[in-house]
């Protein structure tokens, strides 16, 4: 139960993964398989971001000149470090950056198969007049036979 | 000064698409011509690469110049293997695209430019996919390589172009989302997307009990298994490469698969390492029982195929069956024969797929039945087919013949005779299909059926041969099937370079 | 079927969370990936190498600099693709864009007044957010994206024609193309400098008034420009294709 608790935001990412595959598996329809496609890169994005979650940490930008008594959305009242050029900054106080730039890329990648597949459903729609996958092949065993 | 010969080979890809929608835009005529010279720099580029490597033993690029600490930015390291993959892709490419010059018109009228961006586009990724030692990167030109061949499977005017190529980016984006999800888990757990700085950490904090480490391990194989069509995984590969334009199949069916293999091959032995892959895992010899069922299953199903395309398509399912098997047979002859066999099987499949075209070029079906007479009436396509049958069969002195040579000892020296028996029943069956087909080819007559009026049937038969630009590249082909059967031992030689150090323990 | 898609997801789901014993826990400061010198190595040092505040612009556009041109060739990809996939015109006559505007009296004039109003207001801001992508959580997707809806929101309100007349597919085109021309052209004029490709630090000579550091800073600025060229022109050109069924006319 401890696990649960502790490592929550993978069970719930790893259930929405799931209810995608079997989205995707499962249904007939055209239109809905691309969805559960869409859901299932999604849980994966959103798995790769809570990665990077530091507990008490902020955005990963850091402060570059003084903000006297600035509060920027930090959680639990810890701020970035502020001050002249020279300080380095303290790594537990910032985001881990790594899983943000990746799942950008991630981001734009689900976009474009989910933009293709979905041009490929207008062509098949096109040529067939339905988007029931059942239908479809009721067609193609019709004019092959 | 720096070595550029990586980006000379992987850079005029993506410039070259970019000119070549230019000139879709302006002057569709200067598409072919530009699209040429681009695979031609890329080529003169990848055999510079080879060079380099077989003299230095790896080129290593660091993309901005982030070098320290290791994993910082991109890296790009190319070993002996990697190398051979990248002239391997681009001679595939400019055969495929001296074919398709003469073929576009006539099959998708009006985009060739598109079709040329995108088959530019698809070499870029899958040379970059061979190039990369981050495994984030190779997740980036895996999905380059996927949407580009989703696009060129769908660009058909077949009525079930379509329809087949939306099961493969159904099924393609499967695979592409476990490998990132087994990326995922590598990084939760060692924190690094550097393929060697992962191998690293996980031999430093031994990792190799840990759950995540071999979930993600899974997750990779599942991945990369349903990208290179293992049987059962395999359903979306006999109608996207069947029912996609020739051109597009020519190109596709050759390297696609291959280079997912070699994916394959890569995490196995330079992320997870072999020691991990192979002692630690307890289901080696599952794998390969699943193997020798891929093996079993794409011969009998090509047993009962009727059109030509679709049984190479259920072949090439057994091929990677022999792949996969042989890699996981953990004894470097096996894999050396599995990687030797990506090269072989590579041109053998261009080699029937490019004379599948030239057949339904001429005849308009791909029945196997309409080649009647054809060795009289196409007598070099048929011979470079027959040579492409005789590799399937393995037929000394072609490739095919070395690899499952290399594969059979490696199946030997490791006590799975399973396999072994797999392998010479999938010859034999080969052999079965291939002959059938010569069968029809030698003694059938021909449709038009000239019989002089004394019924003589050695009649004068006009050769009615394909187009220079098909066959041009069908007897390229063919020749590299001799070729690399004849230089095997200096390839598998090469190949072993990069195994040797890795059995002993070495690192990247 | 549905038992066998329910067995498969329940097996891959349980093989999944049984690698979770494992894990860091949620929000863990010193999990094996937050701690990793990596990572301490792009909050730490970022502000010396590259002069710029926002980790992750850094690390998108210089660091791992060479992703993101691939992610800007995969939205180029997706525009011709889908311009391959279904398109009804052929690519050297998409100067003319058919014309087949809405019937004017379907239009609601609040509708199309209130997006007059609001489209340089998003467009403005678009540019702001690309501008900014160094100092705020911004850059050239982000940018790309807002842009691009503004266009859509063109089409959206009035019809494909409208906006089409605006920035035809075949301008688009054009500007996708010159997007990723100005990023891959950067880093190839990092080679023609002496560096590594996407090397920005070796850009300080052209630049007047900065050392290799701010050369950094300045080389993503481009590329993040570029990318938001492709990403702008690449959303709408995809929106054109798929509302109007490849034709490029009538549309939603």
């Amino acid at each position: 139960m401890d696990l649960l608790i502790d490592r929550f935001n993978y069970f719930a990412y790893v259930v929405l993964m799931m209810i995608g595959l079997h989205a995707i598996i499962s249904k007939r329809n055209l239109i809905k398989k691309l969805i559960g496609m869409s859901i299932f890169q999604t849980a994966i994005i959103l798995f790769f971001v809570s990665i990077g979650v530091k507990e008490g940490s902020t955005i990963p930008i850091s402060e570059h000149h003084a903000e006297p008594a600035a509060e920027h959305g930090a959680q639990a009242g810890h701020h970035g470090e502020h001050g002249s050029a020279g300080h380095t900054n303290n790594p537990d106080h910032f985001a881990n950056p790594l899983p943000h730039v990746l799942m950008l890329t991630a981001i734009v990648v689900g976009v474009a198969t989910l933009g293709l597949g979905l041009a490929i459903t207008q062509k098949i729609y096109r040529q067939y007049g339905s988007i029931e996958e059942d239908e479809i092949l009721e067609k193609l065993r019709s004019t092959d036979v | 000064m720096f070595d550029h010969t990586l980006m000379l080979t992987i850079l005029p890809c993506f410039f070259a698409a970019l000119a070549v929608t230019a000139c879709g835009l302006w002057k569709p005529r200067w598409s072919l011509p530009v699209a040429l010279l681009s695979v031609g720099i890329s080529l003169f580029g990848s055999l510079a690469v080879l060079a380099e490597v077989m003299t230095q033993g790896r080129v290593q690029y660091f993309l901005g110049n982030w070098s320290e600490p290791r994993g910082i930015g991109i890296e790009f390291n190319v070993d002996p293997i990697s190398s051979l993959m990248l002239v391997l892709i681009c001679v595939v490419s400019l055969l495929s695209l001296i074919y398709a010059s003469g073929k576009i018109t006539e099959e998708l009228p009006g985009k060739e430019p598109l079709f040329y961006a995108l088959f530019l586009l698809l070499m870029g990724g899958l040379l970059g996919i061979c190039m990369t030692a981050d495994a984030f990167n190779l997740y980036v030109m895996l999905e380059i390589t996927s949407l580009t061949s989703y696009a060129l499977v769908a660009m058909g005017n077949g009525r079930r172009a379509a329809f087949s190529a939306y099961n493969y980016v159904i099924m393609g984006t499967i695979g592409a989302s476990f490998y990132l999800l087994g990326v995922g888990y590598l990084y939760i757990r060692t924190g690094s997307l550097n393929m060697a700085d992962i191998f690293r950490i996980i031999q430093l904090e031994s990792l190799q009990g840990s759950p995540t480490i071999t979930v993600a391990f899974i997750m990779i194989l599942i991945g990369m298994l349903v990208k290179m069509a293992f049987f059962p995984l395999s359903g979306w590969l006999p109608n996207a490469y069947t029912h996609a334009p020739s051109v597009t199949g020519n190109f596709v069916a050759p390297l696609m698969t291959k280079v997912s293999v070699y994916v394959m091959v890569r995490m196995i032995i330079t992320v997870f390492g072999i020691e991990f892959t192979f002692d630690h895992l307890p289901w080696g010899q599952t794998v390969v029982w699943l193997a020798i069922l891929a093996i079993v299953a794409g011969s009998i199903m090509a047993l009962g195929q009727s059109d030509l395309k679709r049984m190479l398509c259920c072949l090439i399912i057994a091929e990677v069956g022999y792949m996969v098997g042989g890699a996981w047979l953990a004894n470097i002859h096996g894999m050396t024969g599995a990687v030797f066999h990506i090269f072989s099987d590579a041109a053998m499949t261009l080699c029937l797929f490019l004379a599948a075209g030239i057949f339904h070029h001429k005849n308009g079906t791909g029945e196997i039945g309409s080649l009647e007479g054809h060795f009289r009436k196409m007598p070099i396509t048929m011979a470079a087919f027959t040579l492409g049958a005789f590799s399937m069969i393995g037929v000394p002195p072609t490739c095919g013949f070395f690899s499952k040579f290399y594969l059979i000892r490696g199946g030997l020296e490791s006590g799975q005779y399973g396999y072994v028996v797999a392998l010479l029943l999938s010859s034999l069956v080969n052999a079965i299909l291939f002959f059938r087909i010569f069968e029809t080819a030698y003694f059938g007559n021909l449709s038009e059926g000239h019989h002089d009026a004394h019924g003589n049937d050695d009649h004068e038969v006009e050769i009615d041969e394909a187009p220079p630009t098909m066959l041009a590249p069908l007897v390229a082909t063919a020749a590299g099937l001799v070729a690399i059967g004849l230089f095997n031992s200096e390839i598998a030689g090469f190949i072993q370079r990069s195994l040797t150090p890795l059995a002993v323990g070495g690192t990247w | 079927m549905k038992y066998l898609s329910l067995i498969i997801v329940i097996v891959t789901g349980i093989l999944l969370l049984h690698a979770s014993q494992d894990f860091p826990d949620w929000g863990d400061a010193h999990s094996p990936a937050n701690s990793n010198q990596i990572s301490q190595h792009f909050i730490t040092q970022t502000g010396e190498q590259t002069a710029v505040p926002n980790f992750v612009t850094a690390v998108l556009a210089d660091y791992r600099g060479f992703d993101t041109l691939f992610e800007t060739i995969v939205v180029f990809i997706a525009g011709i693709a889908i311009m391959a996939v279904l398109g009804l015109v052929r690519m050297d006559s998409l100067v003319n864009a058919p014309d087949s505007p809405r019937d004017p009296t379907d239009r609601d004039i609040i509708v199309i007044q209130t997006c007059r109003v609001i489209t340089p207001v998003i467009q403005l801001f678009a540019l702001y957010v690309v501008a900014h992508g160094h100092h705020s959580p911004g850059g050239g997707f982000q940018g790309g994206v807002i842009f691009g809806a503004s266009l859509i929101l063109m089409a959206i309100s009035r019809d494909l024609s409208a906006a089409l007349k605006r920035i035809s597919a075949r301008r688009a085109f054009i500007l996708a193309m010159v997007g990723i021309l100005i990023y891959a052209g950067i880093g190839m004029l990092c080679i023609f400098m002496g560096g590594n490709f996407l090397d920005y630090s070796v850009l300080h000579p052209l630049l007047p008034a900065t050392d290799s550091v701010m050369a950094r800073s300045h080389g993503m600025l481009g590329v993040e420009i570029g990318v938001a060229f492709t990403v702008s022109t690449i959303m709408f050109a995809i929106y054109a294709l798929l509302s109007s069924g490849g034709r490029l006319k009538g549309g939603l």
